[in-house]
């Protein structure tokens, strides 16, 4: 990034590695997340290229099972925990002190911790590909007893989400801290920007579950080398009770997920339709409803455990309840672009793409839910296709949405449209050729994490696996257009977008070192 | 209109391709029908909730490609400025919740009688092992393991695979139709799930706990299954076949001590 450097004493600050090793300040730490998001985007997109190699024909052709266990087991964890929560972190840091017209992060020092330990906590868990019984190939949802088989990898794994929680514990401390002490006056919560709506209930979500998880793993983990039996029958344990914990966990992490993208897409719709959000104070009630509900739906996930009858109708209608507050945002934002004037910058196609195919998500999701039928779906590939819709067409397309989106305000030049058009229509025909056919092939019977299959379900998975690669290698257009933007390109002007509202676009592009240093007038 | 076209182009590249395996009908890519009543049931419940689906799908996916269409910048049309509307707000929360209790509430008798397991006249113990599966016919002697019968050099790719690859076992699991059995699952070591698709049957075989479920099958067949709970290195090669019989053959094959003797229950099956 050319940086402008004037202003004041405090902007001074060492350069080179120490620049980044030391910094306190939210931009270098919000770029810092998103390169560490970006590197590992492709680390996990590697594993799920051996997983679609491997699967492109049935028999055993490139690796082992038990490789092929742990590269579905390892995609898994670096795409949720390095990819996608990372971005949103990173994403946070950058634009949420200038949205609420703050200085800077609440918690600046702890902000430096936070993003520091993610790669301590990332080469643990990567080390363990090199380890003696290979990398966790368990799941990344750990169950056991079949987690506990795994060799001396274990306890890195472990330690690994560990540190993976601290760092997301603190993170989210941070922004509600900044939140709800760092806003300009008049700056009232009802008039933050959706994306600070979204993120705050994020937050608290985060500081919610993540201690459930690293009480469930630790149980693991003294299951394993202490002798306790806190999931083991013969002790008097319970093996079912670790996916209590686990998905106690896991339903509001799938929307810590999501909501965040609520938030992007929040934000861009409005900017190319030129015209107010529709809503708004529904879609912040939507976004509380939703993660309020996340808390009483985890069973969901184990509708198949064997639970009783009042359990598994409970948790059914506690699920499709959450089609509502869900279905009230995809309204609004259509609502939002109706009569609008419309123009389709890669934001906005972008954010488009997203409320189509998060929207094909969501009803495979309320499929999902009902349980009889749920007991055909569960543990198949129409499960893999579901919620990889929400993931990679949802999340992943929101965080791209959002860097296209801002890119011109960060680096002060535009990036080259076109090139943004012709990732967006790539990645969009590769998703849906990935994705697509796993709806067949999961309803016609073929299980998920399986390196081999009966020959009914060939053809779909190489298209599937053609899919995988083209949505790959369309992904090195957005790392080259990255670094374009930043070397250069047409200036932006402070505004960037037409249509843009938001204190973001007051600042000039890229904005001071310090946010505002002196609190901006609210309308 | 550039957009327009692109989406559309797009779209019937992807159909255009998702069609080229012809012989894969659409009723090898649905949920199977089924040879019981209750999966009868359950392919209605999952076609009702995919056509609820699909017909909200057009009106939100159709009221948004229309706008796209029609209120773009390039037209020249100006901004209408409106943001909200109790009455609209209202009316889009109320009717889901509507349609979704208007499906609660066939999923749920479903779901009743799916769990209903009395009277059962046939009651079956399996057990999973890491990687096989243990049928034990309670009140005889009938015991017997059952596991993975393709051929390593047909996995490895040195041989042809045959129609059946990964999904034919040594000894099938032999069931009367027409009457109610009670199957008893539980695991030897690690989580396993067993499934077959066509009795929309699926439990989790969970080690120091037994889970029940019952079936009733309508017709004589050849079904096959696997297990669905990640169960470690050979997770994708543990099958489940079922031979479904009429009663008095079930009958002589179980006197016969679940020993196979005729060449149409060969012992491996193919
Ligand atoms: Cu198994």
């Amino acid at each position: 990034m050319s940086t402008v450097v004037k202003d004041t004493h405090h902007d001074e600050h060492p350069s080179g590695i120490m620049r980044w090793l030391t910094t306190t300040n939210h931009k270098d730490i919000g770029s810092l997340y998103l390169w560490f998001s970006l590197i590992m985007f492709f680390i996990g997109g590697l594993m799920a290229l051996v997983i679609r190699s491997e699967l492109f024909q049935p028999g055993l052709q490139f690796v082992d099972p038990q490789f092929f266990n742990s590269m579905t087991t390892m995609h898994a964890l670096v795409m949720i925990f390095g990819v996608v929560m990372p971005a949103f972190t990173g994403l946070a840091n950058w634009m949420i002190p200038i949205m609420i017209g703050g200085p800077d992060m609440a918690l600046p020092r702890m902000n430096n911790y936070s993003f520091w330990i993610m790669p301590f906590a990332f080469s643990m868990l990567l080390s363990t590909l090199f380890m003696d019984g290979g990398a966790p190939a368990g799941g990344w949802t750990l169950y056991p007893p079949l987690s506990l088989q795994t060799g001396d990898a274990f306890p890195f794994l472990i330690f690994a989400i560990h540190f993976m929680g601290l760092s997301s514990i603190m993170g989210a401390i941070n922004i509600v801290a900044t939140i709800l002490n760092m806003r300009a006056p008049g700056m009232t919560l009802m008039k933050m920007p959706l994306f600070v709506w979204t993120w705050l209930i994020t937050a608290f979500l985060l500081i919610a579950v993540m201690p459930v998880l690293a009480g469930g793993v630790t149980m693991l983990l003294t299951d394993k080398f202490f002798g306790t039996s806190f999931f083991n029958a013969a002790g008097g344990g319970d093996p079912v009770m670790f996916q209590h914990i686990f998905w106690f966990f896991g339903h509001p992490e799938v929307y810590i997920l999501i909501l965040p993208s609520f938030g992007v897409v929040s934000a861009i719709i409005p900017t190319f339709a030129r015209k107010p959000l529709f809503g708004y104070s529904s879609m912040v009630y939507a976004t509380a409803s939703i993660a309020f509900l996340s808390f009483i739906v985890w069973a969901h996930h184990m509708f198949t455990v064997g639970m009783p009858l009042a359990g598994e109708v409970f948790f059914m209608l506690a699920t499709m309840l959450i089609a509502v507050p869900t279905g009230v945002k995809v309204f609004n934002w259509v609502t939002t672009m109706w009569r609008g004037a419309m123009t389709f910058e890669t934001p906005m196609l972008f954010a488009i793409g997203f409320i189509v195919m998060f929207t094909i998500g969501g009803f495979s999701g309320l499929m999902l839910a009902i349980t009889p039928a749920d007991f055909q779906y569960h543990d198949t590939y129409f499960v893999v296709a579901h919620f990889h819709y929400v993931l990679v067409p949802g999340s992943v397309f929101a965080i791209m949405a959002a860097v296209y989106f801002w890119l011109p305000k960060w680096t002060g030049n535009m990036y080259p449209e076109t090139l943004g058009k012709v990732h967006f229509w790539l990645s969009t025909f590769f998703v849906n050729l990935t994705f697509f056919p796993m709806h067949f092939v999961g309803l016609a019977g073929m299980p998920r994490r399986i390196p081999d299959y009966s020959l009914q379900f060939a053809d779909y998975n190489m298209i599937a696996s053609i899919g995988a690669f083209g949505f790959g290698f369309a992904q090195l257009i957005f790392v080259y257009l990255i670094f374009k933007t930043i070397r250069g390109g047409e200036k932006a002007t402070d505004e960037v977008w037409e249509g843009a509202e938001g204190l973001e676009w007051t600042l000039s592009s890229p904005p001071p070192y310090h946010s505002f240093n002196t609190p901006p007038v609210i309308k | 209109m550039n957009f327009l076209n692109l989406k559309k182009v797009s779209l019937l590249i992807a159909l255009g391709l998702l069609s080229l395996p012809a012989h894969a009908g659409w009723l090898d890519l649905n949920m199977p029908k089924g040879v019981t009543d209750i999966s009868n049931e359950v392919y209605g419940l999952h076609m009702l909730i995919l056509y609820i689906c699909i017909v909200i799908g057009v009106l939100v996916f159709g009221a948004m490609f229309w706008s796209i269409l029609k209120h773009r910048k390039s037209r020249g049309v100006t901004p209408a400025t409106f943001h909200e509307s109790t009455k609209l707000e209202f009316l889009w929360t109320i009717v889901p919740f509507a349609i979704l209790i208007g499906m609660a509430v066939p999923a749920t008798k479903t779901l009743i009688k799916m769990y209903d397991t009395s009277d059962s006249e046939i009651h079956i113990k399996i057990t999973g092992y890491q990687w096989l599966w243990q049928y034990e016919y309670l009140n005889t002697d009938v015991s017997f393991y059952s596991k993975l019968s393709t051929p390593y050099k047909e996995i490895y790719n040195q041989k042809e695979k045959n129609i059946n690859y990964l999904q034919e076992v040594d000894r099938k699991l032999v069931l009367p139709i027409n009457k109610k059995i009670r199957f008893l699952l539980t695991s030897n070591d690690v989580l396993h799930a067993w499934w077959v698709p066509d009795l929309a049957l699926k439990k989790d075989a969970i080690p120091g706990f037994i889970n029940e479920m019952a079936v009733v099958i309508k017709e004589p067949g050849i079904y096959r299954g696997r297990c669905a709970e990640l169960c470690g290195r050979h997770h994708g090669f543990m099958p489940i076949v079922i031979e479904a019989v009429e009663q008095d053959e079930y009958d002589q094959w179980l006197a016969n001590g679940g020993k196979v003797e005729s060449t149409d229950l060969a012992s491996t099956e193919k």
